[in-house]
């Protein structure tokens, strides 16, 4: 801790309670929504506005301390500590479905198709299967399905995240310049790319669903792939979105060369996003 | 709350007075009757002793100075705090004990997987709530399940005193039967959810589970029957889905499949004729008992939320085909599993008709077991 | 160094808010720590109660009062309050109590986030506890919720499945808040290594949880689509497979139970020291040897699956790789003996409760090992010998050391000393009952006893009673308890500051109770 600089410990806490409530009537009303209850969805779109409500107030309310110089550098370090083990925990959460990848890909659909320990399971259970990938298993689950390419698509959007990238890192030297149109510019891109990526992703869906049959019900292909690539694309929009809140401060004037937190844990988090994509290219799409 | 009174006194009184009734109970492992029972029995035996060995040193050394180094005994505090030779040394003897456990370990282990060279094959296949045995090559297979008399005794509030029921929960009505002395592979898989086949006796159990198969094998040494139960939580009636195994001679064992095999070429005969609706109705109702009544109860009134209820219901009252389909193939989602594997179509068409006609239903329709078997 | 807690001049010399407000919106730690104190009680409570009932009807053969559906949902959902509701916020709530104090900060370091991780819990209880009144009641498949069992559960299921992401959420929040205060909220000259142990094993915990309660995240999110969209994760026929759920459930489960129980070593390590009147042995030992243990936690999941039917390679890897975790453990036993050795020690309570988790624990520890040899296990798993072997290190491990912190610390908390004798008679009641409780049920499993079954076959029924009379006995033993803890709240013999006579480390420099906000300047570390 650096000395002379007072903690800054905030008191009345109000938002984590709105938190509470909102994250409880979304996940409550999804629930009920999936036993089938007809109304849920209304519950669910209430929680979900209190959830937003909660994070204009607790985001405005953390903006305005920052603003007003509240934070030092020790409020700083732990901020930037707390966002590190933060993507941390979500690096954990996509290592479990590329993990369910690799034992789906290396072991139970080998096993299936008679290789290894598997032998006697081919054998009195799924004569006919052939272990291949990608694959809808012994059960044909979901019937005829086309393979997604690598290189429609998916390559030109490895290209648009990978330049968002480049983009945010010219953002964040212009903001270390303190070349405030650079920043502005770089972050409208990234905010961009970003959103177009996202609207490529469903287009990719709708032509996965629509053209190939290919859905969340082709057995494990499916399964994998859209869970995977799904989760990712809905960080990639918390992460424009959380770019988006960073281009609106910037335009009005907040972030100084020294002290722009905000903007470099949205850059880690776009980053991160990023290099989740190319593991998801290379291990769903390509191999 | 009378009742739990006198439940209480009577457990108390017997807890204290009858260990004779309960004799039987065991403290230990059984030793068990094939050599991989007895080989993992020595090694639970050398760990549990190594343990108590070095329990006596490490509580020993505790106790002693619990008593000697206490304040009331005006003992002083020490100020010592760290040893490198003592860390050391505490570290690399644990480590050796280790090795020396892990190599008998490690042999048992690789023997057990060895299911090589087989003198004969059984498929397991388990259900919600019963075991399913087919003789691999010897077209033979049969279901076995609880009990009737367990089974009538272990319902909430049945008032049977289970000590009064022979092998309370640990009896079937039709035992897995093999010969003794031959090695006998079993290949192990489920129909609905996970369940696990273990006798005691043979020293493991081994997981059945849908869509794999898993193998394993035991040579049982001596005749005599042999008991255990389902041992990975299955659903409701997990407690109540036990595994009886019959040991027999060679030549009382090819007496039995001789049996068997005549017994299931004169079923196929019964399933050509046609019943009266009366007779299916009586048959249907041992069927029901035997295989429904665990979810959709004695009157078929169900659980509701959970089973739905059979007397009333739109299926058990309405199109016959339906009603037939559902039976036989199940319903996807649900814990309703297709009983087209199962039931023979004698009991398939019974069944369909005492739900039809009892329970509540008087609908009137019955179906054939000629029926059923063209829409097998 | 001059700490201020807060610099609006409008805030100074802040005391705590007016009214039941005060605990919805708080910040303090300590505040904060005694909310998830009270809840774990409360939870501990009630898992308790479902216990209560599980043991009733299993005190003889037969089935008296409950259905067996509703025995497994008891069990089930008995296994989810304690570990998440009741053993998880106990330890968080320590820490947050004695963190920031014990490294001499002024508060955790992300006070409102630090709310939202306590505000979560109440609001995933009741979602969890509500399935009881659905359709299909609670979950049903066992806290291991392996599919396909658990897919078949009613309407509670996708209740189960978020409150279960509403807990992860919850700790996981808790462990980023524990992480950056103890690396950034240290006073000056409180290095890494001087830090008490019980920090360096919340250290160690929270970084397990950080990377494990996502992968249970993951996990339950696989189950959700298996089940409402028809993905086939876990169904062979889609090329899948159930075991793939084993194996990630216990990869996240194996780190899981040195969550519930380093924090315990932690509380041990500072307990042992004062009443020993004796510095801690081994101090760096320690801090290597619950690093190993964490390190080794991630690569042993499998020996929960012996039976599953692993390739023989696998088998002997993961058998192998669990005795290893005997070496570290030893070494932290070792050490705890050797503190005591040549000590000058008094039998408080709380010294009561650690001795008593050191043998006990141990006595876990030893089944532990025997249920790492492989063959040996495929006669064990899934019997009442792992019943006993988990309710070993859990309840006389775990639970034990957090009613040895309670006693502990509860004289700084509230100023107010425990009432000794009562403290006395509720560690003999529970140690006696908890034994009678527990340890028959290594013979039961040894016999044969399958775990999570409702009825049994009548050679088992004397255990069972025994089994149960301690179970009772128990029970009553911790409603006693809670008498003790209210009476200490309420009154009695004033503490001093230091509390106990070979106290050592910055919790007893402060006043007992200690100030609203703890260290406003930052203290000298010698």
């Amino acid at each position: 801790m650096s000395s002379e600089n007072a903690y800054f410990v905030p008191h009345d806490a109000k938002w984590p309670i709105v938190g509470s409530v909102g994250m409880t009537l979304l996940l409550g009303g999804f629930a009920s929504q999936l036993n089938g209850s007809t109304s849920a969805s209304n519950v669910m779109i209430v929680g979900f506005l209190i959830l937003v409500y909660m994070m204009f107030g607790w985001f405005g309310e953390v903006i305005d301390e920052s603003e007003s110089g509240t934070y030092k550098s020790n409020e700083d370090a732990s901020f930037r500590i707390g966002m590190i083990w933060f993507i941390f925990s979500e690096v954990m959460f996509f290592a479990v479905f590329f993990g369910a990848l690799y034992y789906i890909r290396s072991f139970s659909v080998p096993w299936l198709g008679g290789e290894g320990s598997g032998v006697l399971t081919n054998e009195f259970l799924w004569n006919k299967f052939e272990a291949a990938w990608p694959t809808n298993g012994p059960g044909d689950v979901g019937g005829e399905y086309e393979k997604m390419g690598a290189w429609g698509l998916p390559a030109i959007n490895t290209l648009l995240l990978l330049t968002s990238g480049a983009t945010c890192t010219w953002a964040h030297w212009g903001l270390i310049a303190n070349k405030r149109k650079q920043l502005i510019i770089g972050l409208a891109l990234t905010v961009t790319l970003g959103f177009v990526f996202v609207g490529l992703q469903m287009l990719e869906y709708s032509h996965g669903y629509n053209e190939l049959n290919l859905t969340m019900g082709t057995g494990v292909y499916g399964s994998t792939f859209y869970l995977l690539t799904g989760f990712h694309g809905f960080h990639v929009t918390v992460g424009a979105i959380m770019l988006t809140v960073m281009l609106v401060r910037s335009i009005k004037g907040h972030f100084t060369p020294e002290d722009h937190f905000g903007f470099e844990a949205a850059a880690w988090y776009w980053h991160f996003v990023d290099v989740v994509w190319l593991g998801l290219f290379v291990f769903v799409y390509w191999l | 709350m009378n009742k739990l009174k006198q439940l209480f006194a009577a457990g108390i009184a017997s807890t204290f007075m009858s260990s004779v009734a309960y004799a039987e109970y065991g403290l230990n492992m059984p030793v068990g009757v094939t050599e991989t029972s007895r080989q993992i029995y020595d090694l639970h035996m050398l760990i549990l002793w190594v343990c108590v060995v070095i329990g006596v040193v490490v509580f020993g050394a505790m106790i002693y100075s619990m008593i000697y180094h206490r304040k009331s005994q005006g003992a002083v505090a020490s100020q010592f705090h760290e040893s490198m030779t003592a860390e050391i040394v505490w570290t690399v003897i644990p480590f050796i004990i280790l090795i020396v456990m892990a190599i008998p370990a490690t042999n048992v282990l690789i023997d057990m997987h060895d299911g090589s060279e087989s003198d004969m094959t059984v498929k397991v296949t388990g259900y919600q709530w019963k075991w399913r045995y087919e003789y691999i090559g010897e077209d033979v297979s049969f279901f076995s399940s609880l009990d009737a008399k367990s089974n009538e005794a272990r319902q909430v509030g049945s008032d049977i005193d289970p000590s009064t029921v022979e092998n309370y929960l640990l009896n079937v009505d039709h035992p897995l039967v093999i010969p003794v002395g031959k090695k006998v592979r079993f290949l192990l898989t489920a129909s609905d959810v996970i369940h696990s086949w273990w006798v005691p006796d043979f020293g493991w159990k081994k997981d059945a589970i849908p869509g794999f198969v898993n193998e394993a094998w035991v040579v049982v040494d001596e005749p005599g029957v042999y008991r255990g139960q389902c041992a990975e939580l299955c659903g409701r009636d997990h407690g109540f889905m036990p595994i009886v195994v019959e040991v027999k001679t060679e030549a009382d064992y090819a007496i039995w499949l001789a049996d068997q095999k005549n017994a299931a070429a004169a079923a196929k005969l019964a399933a050509i004729e046609d019943l009266d609706p009366r007779e299916l109705k009586r048959k249907g109702k041992k069927v029901y008992r035997a295989n429904c009544v665990a979810c959709h109860q004695k009157k078929g009134e169900g659980v509701p939320g959970v089973f739905p209820a059979i007397k009333g219901s739109a299926i058990a009252t309405g199109d016959i085909n339906e009603h037939i389909n559902i039976i036989m193939n199940g319903k996807a989602g649900t814990a309703m599993a297709g009983f087209k594997d199962q039931l023979s179509d004698v009991e398939l068409a019974a069944v369909v008709t005492y739900q039809r006609n009892s329970l509540g239903n008087k609908v009137g329709d019955a179906v054939q077991p000629a029926e059923i078997a063209v829409l097998r | 160094m001059t700490t201020v807690t807060d610099s609006h001049d409008d805030h100074h010399d802040h005391g705590p808010a007016k009214g039941w407000m005060r605990w919805i919106t708080t910040t303090n730690h300590k505040d904060i720590g005694t909310l998830y104190l009270v809840f774990a009680l409360i939870m501990f409570m009630l898992g308790g109660a479902m216990a209560m009932i599980i043991r009733l009807e299993l005190f003889q053969p037969g089935l008296q009062f409950i259905d067996p559906g509703f025995f497994n949902q008891l069990t089930t959902v008995h296994a989810l309050v304690m570990i998440f509701g009741g053993v998880m916020p106990a330890f968080v709530g320590l820490a947050n109590w004695m963190l920031p104090i014990m490294i001499g900060g002024p508060d955790m370091a992300l006070p409102r986030m630090n709310n939202w991780s306590f505000w979560i819990l109440p609001f995933a209880f009741a979602m969890l506890l509500g399935t009881f009144f659905m359709d299909g009641g609670a979950p049903a498949g066992g806290w291991t919720i392996y599919p396909p069992l658990v897919l078949q559960g009613g309407n509670g299921f996708p209740f189960m499945v978020f409150a279960i992401h509403m807990m992860g959420i919850s700790s996981v929040m808790g462990a980023i808040n524990v992480i950056v205060t103890i690396l950034n909220m240290r006073a000056p000259g409180m290095t890494l290594m001087k830090m008490p142990l019980f920090v360096w094993t919340w250290f160690i915990t929270a970084y397990l949880l950080i990377a494990v309660m996502p992968v249970l995240a993951g996990a339950v999110t696989m189950l959700l689509t298996d089940r409402f969209f028809d993905t086939s994760f876990f169904s062979a026929a889609g090329g899948g497979d159930p075991v793939l759920f084993q194996h990630i459930f216990w990869f996240f489960g194996h780190p899981e139970v040195y969550i519930l129980i380093l924090p315990a070593f932690g509380i041990v390590s500072s307990i042992i020291p004062t009443f020993a009147r004796k510095p801690l042995f081994g101090y760096s030992s320690m801090v290597y040897a619950t690093s190993s243990i964490a390190f080794l936690s991630f690569i042993v999941w499998a020996h929960h699956m012996f039976t599953v039917g692993m390739p023989l390679e696998g088998e002997l890897f993961f058998m192998y790789a669990t005795m290893l975790i005997a070496v570290p453990t030893g070494v932290k036993v070792f050490n705890w003996i050797s503190t005591m050795w040549k000590g000058s020690m008094t039998f408080e309570t709380p010294m009561l409760f650690a001795i008593g988790f050191v043998i006990m624990f141990t006595i876990g520890g030893f089944s532990g090992l025997m249920l790492a040899i492989a063959p040996a296990d495929f006669q064990y798993h899934d019997t009442y010998f792992v019943v006993a072997h988990f309710h070993y290190v859990l309840v006389t491990g775990a639970v034990y050391s957090i009613m040895a912190s309670v006693y502990y610390w509860i004289p700084k908390w509230t100023g107010n000393m425990y009432d000794e004798k009562l403290g006395q008679w509720h560690f003999w009641l529970s140690t006696v009952s908890v034994n009678v409780l527990f340890f028959p049920q290594h013979f039961l499993g040894l016999a044969g006893m399958p775990r999570r079954i409702p009825d049994y076959s009548v050679q088992f029924t004397e255990f069972n009673m025994w089994s149960s009379i301690g179970g009772f006995a128990f029970g009553l033993s911790q409603v006693f308890f809670c008498y003790i803890v209210y009476k200490t709240i309420k009154g009695g013999e004033k503490a001093t500051d230091e509390v106990w006579e070979g106290a050592d480390g910055l919790e007893w420099t402060l006043s007992s109770p200690p100030p609203y906000h703890s260290f406003t300047t930052a203290p000298e570390i010698k």
